[in-house]
């Protein structure tokens, strides 16, 4: 089986096998549950419960507050005990609506099966999602019902569910794939009918053959869906990427997948999609991979989004090394915290914690011009010229060089012999550039 | 608990650093030094170690001397002191190696900035440099096992290599083919034995330190321009293994040519600055003077690299040509 594939890339080792074969499990929430009003990208959503109010699983906590923005909703029943600016993931703080869980898990009586699918119509179909306050949870987090509202710039033709997970370490989307491959087959169904489009694809790396095989088996149930099996490269899960190989289109710069006749939506997604439109029941949790070399068990859990790190990290058996890095997400991509109080939010995916061995190095040597990163780089782009001008904030010539199409893969800085690091010169050159494109 | 470390992604990293790099690229070269001690002897051991060791040794001095951070760490001063002595004949005196390392450290490299600065293959100009400023020297090959002494007074009667008893009409007898691929001729410590160099390459190969592009093509295009323009009796009458077997081809194209500092960086300049060698070592051996042209042939495209690089930079994904 030889997998569809891009140009570029890299093999890190993949270290999936601790945990490609440990079962979802279920975890509660915690005693104190914490709802940042910002777990998208876009406007931050508007607290719409005070201190002191009782709310139940599935419940509205905070509205949409605006076009690119998304619902909030108690994952647990409780009381509302504080809204004030706490740790987030990102390293700030940020407006938290903080929850005590009663611990009954009582349901919101807004929750209710929706009318079974071939009765719905596109729009109600939106409005589902878009209610249900579901975003990318492959960690981009953009609002998923933008992408099922049929775009302005072009025809979509076909849906692809990215299942691709290229990051070390990660296995939610894998067990996913496998323990409710109905449930991501549904999801993509919807997806489907919401843009009026006959043609699927579920998109797997081939490193996961187990996915690959139950999902075709399912697949042969629905009309116009098709597995894909990928080549294992990193980063096959880029939206750009994964449409390259799977269509053969290519996203021009600057452009979106949608002008290609495209949308992407990942597994976990998926599977939210097909749980709100059956169940009713909004975004209230998602599978989180637990692992890397300072963590006691490796573990895939069913996390209420709320849940404070800490919890999770105890429930997997605590450290059995000092951790000196705990990443939210992949390591070539994920968000390194500071500190374990941070809550699981709508595009965390993994929680690893590492020791130094693990890590990336610091610089040990100058460019030598080796060009693994030009070689590596899926954007074709010229890494080492980026890390010498960015070093020097020569903007302009950062911009010749077609900074801005970077899609931040890490793919250089991961190979460079001399840990040059050329991707955070590249992050801060797109800074200065997004905010001068602002003013 | 200790403070957590907190750090823009990537997280992690590829344990293949400069100095492992450097590392494949000695093993790599080992089976040529083998060849070259069991046809030379022990005096071509220790023509390699003196180049070797004074390169360290200047690298180390010139960084204390500037106040720079230490970085014979990187190995990349034991890779060229071992070129540069690959490059040289068993005879070459002592004082000979430590001169041109001293030229090959200091000159072309650090003055250029250390590794990854320099604009020339380090080890090629020091070699360049020893043949115009002592050129009888540098051309006093000696036949294979010649017994050269250690220390004492070198009066081995020399050997003239294959490529000059074609060009100059020399006195001697043309090695045949397998004498050639095995190493049992004249010429520098390191460019004899075709075998041992292709080993090495192999290994660079299933290290991924090099692509095949540049020694292939490099190999190729000498060989077959020597073999339809080379000939004495017309078109397609030359000796394409001859010509690719002889000299320093294989050491220059696996070893020089392909050093990441002085080579393109995409394909596509890799193929431009391969064929641009393959014809000049041609053209050198044809008209020029000298009868092996690798070395000025890999300098000459050195220097052309940062052009080869504007012109040929990878295509953008998502970006049609025009923009």
């Amino acid at each position: 089986m030889r997998g569809k594939t891009f140009k570029g890339g890299i093999h890190p080792p993949y270290n999936k096998q601790y945990s490609k074969d440990i079962p979802i499990e279920v975890l509660d929430g915690a005693k104190e549950m914490f709802y940042p009003l910002s777990q998208h990208i876009g406007a931050f959503a508007e607290a719409v419960v005070n201190v002191g109010d009782k709310v139940f699983c599935g419940q509205v906590i905070a509205k949409a507050g605006g076009f690119v923005s998304s619902n909030i909703h108690s994952s647990v029943s409780g009381t509302v005990t504080a809204v004030k600016p706490y740790p987030h993931p990102n390293g700030t703080e940020v407006m938290t609506v903080v929850v005590e869980n009663d611990g009954q898990y009582t349901t919101h009586e807004s929750i209710k099966p929706n009318k079974p699918l071939e009765q719905l119509t596109p729009a109600e179909i939106v409005e589902i999602v878009k209610e249900a306050g579901i975003v990318g949870m492959g960690g981009a987090t953009f609002p998923t019902y933008i992408k099922l509202m049929p775009p302005k710039d072009g025809e979509v033709d076909c849906v692809i569910v990215n299942g691709a997970e290229c990051e070390p370490y990660l296995t939610s989307d894998h067990r996913v794939l496998v323990e409710n491959t109905k449930g991501v087959l549904d999801g993509l169904k919807i997806a489907m009918k919401a843009l009026g489009v006959t043609t699927g694809y579920v998109a797997i790396e081939d490193n996961k053959p187990d996915a690959i095989e139950i999902m075709k088996t399912f697949a042969q149930e629905y009309d116009g869906i098709t597995v894909v099996p990928l080549k294992t490269k990193y980063p096959q899960g880029s939206e750009k990427h994964i449409i390259k190989a799977v269509t053969g289109r290519t996203v021009l710069s600057g452009g979106l997948p949608s002008s290609v006749g495209c949308v992407v939506i990942n597994t976990d997604t998926a599977n939210a999609i097909a749980t709100a439109v059956t169940t009713g029941m909004p975004l209230i949790s998602r599978i989180v991979t637990v692992g890397g070399d300072a963590i006691e068990n490796n573990k895939n859990y069913k996390v209420r989004i709320g849940t404070p790190i800490s919890f999770v990290i105890e429930c997997a058996g605590g450290f059995k090394k000092d951790p000196s890095k705990i990443i939210l997400g992949g390591p070539m991509m994920g968000t390194a915290v500071s500190n374990t109080d941070v809550p699981i939010i709508k595009g965390t995916g993994a929680i690893l914690s590492f020791t130094d061995d693990a890590l990336i190095e610091t610089a040990s040597s100058k460019c030598m011009r080796c060009g693994k990163c030009v070689e590596a780089c899926p954007m074709f782009l010229q890494p080492f010229l980026l890390g010498a001008y960015g070093k020097k904030d020569d903007i302009d010539k950062m911009k010749e060089l077609n900074v801005m199409d970077c899609i931040e893969c890490g793919a250089c800085s991961y190979l460079c012999p001399g840990h040059q690091n050329p991707l955070q010169y590249i992050r801060v050159s797109k800074l200065k550039i997004g905010k001068a494109g602002k003013k | 608990m200790n403070l957590l470390k907190v750090s823009a992604p990537p997280h992690i990293s590829t344990k293949n650093d400069t100095n492992v790099i450097m590392l494949d690229v000695i093993i790599a070269l080992m089976p040529a030094l083998i060849v070259g001690a069991y046809v030379f002897g022990y005096r071509a051991v220790l023509v390699v170690a003196t180049c070797t060791i004074s390169a360290v040794l200047f690298e180390y001095l010139w960084t204390k001397l500037m106040k720079l951070p230490t970085t014979i760490g990187d190995l990349s001063a034991v890779v060229s002191g071992i070129m540069l002595g690959f490059n040289l004949p068993p005879t070459a005196p002592l004082w000979m190696c430590i001169a041109g390392s001293f030229f090959m450290m200091i000159i072309v490299k650090a003055f250029f900035g250390g590794l990854g600065q320099n604009i020339v293959n380090p080890a090629l100009a020091a070699r360049v440099f020893l043949m115009a400023s002592w050129p009888t020297r540098m051309i006093a090959f000696v036949s294979p096992f010649a017994k050269v002494p250690l220390i004492s007074k070198i009066d081995a009667v020399t050997s003239p290599t294959a490529l000059s008893i074609i060009k100059n009409g020399l006195e001697g007898e043309i090695p045949t083919y397998m004498e050639l691929f095995l190493g049992n001729v004249s010429g520098c410590i390191g460019e004899v034995s075709a075998i041992a160099l292709i080993i090495g390459f192999v290994y660079l190969l299933i290290r991924k330190v090099i692509s095949w592009r540049i020694p292939v093509v490099f190999i190729g295009v000498t060989g077959l321009l020597s073999y339809a323009f080379g000939g004495n009796n017309g078109l397609f009458t030359g000796d394409f293994l001859f010509s690719i077997l002889s000299g320093s081809l294989f050491l220059g194209a696996i070893f020089m040519a392909t050093d990441y500092t002085t080579s393109p960086m995409t394909s596509l300049g890799q193929y431009i600055y391969a064929i641009g060698c393959g014809i000049l070592v041609f053209i050198i051996r044809k008209w020029g003077g000298y009868p092996e042209g690798v070395s000025y042939a890999i300098l000459l495209m050195n220097v052309a690299t940062p052009l080869i690089d504007k012109i040929t930079p990878p295509r953008k994904f998502g970006r049609r040509k025009a923009q």
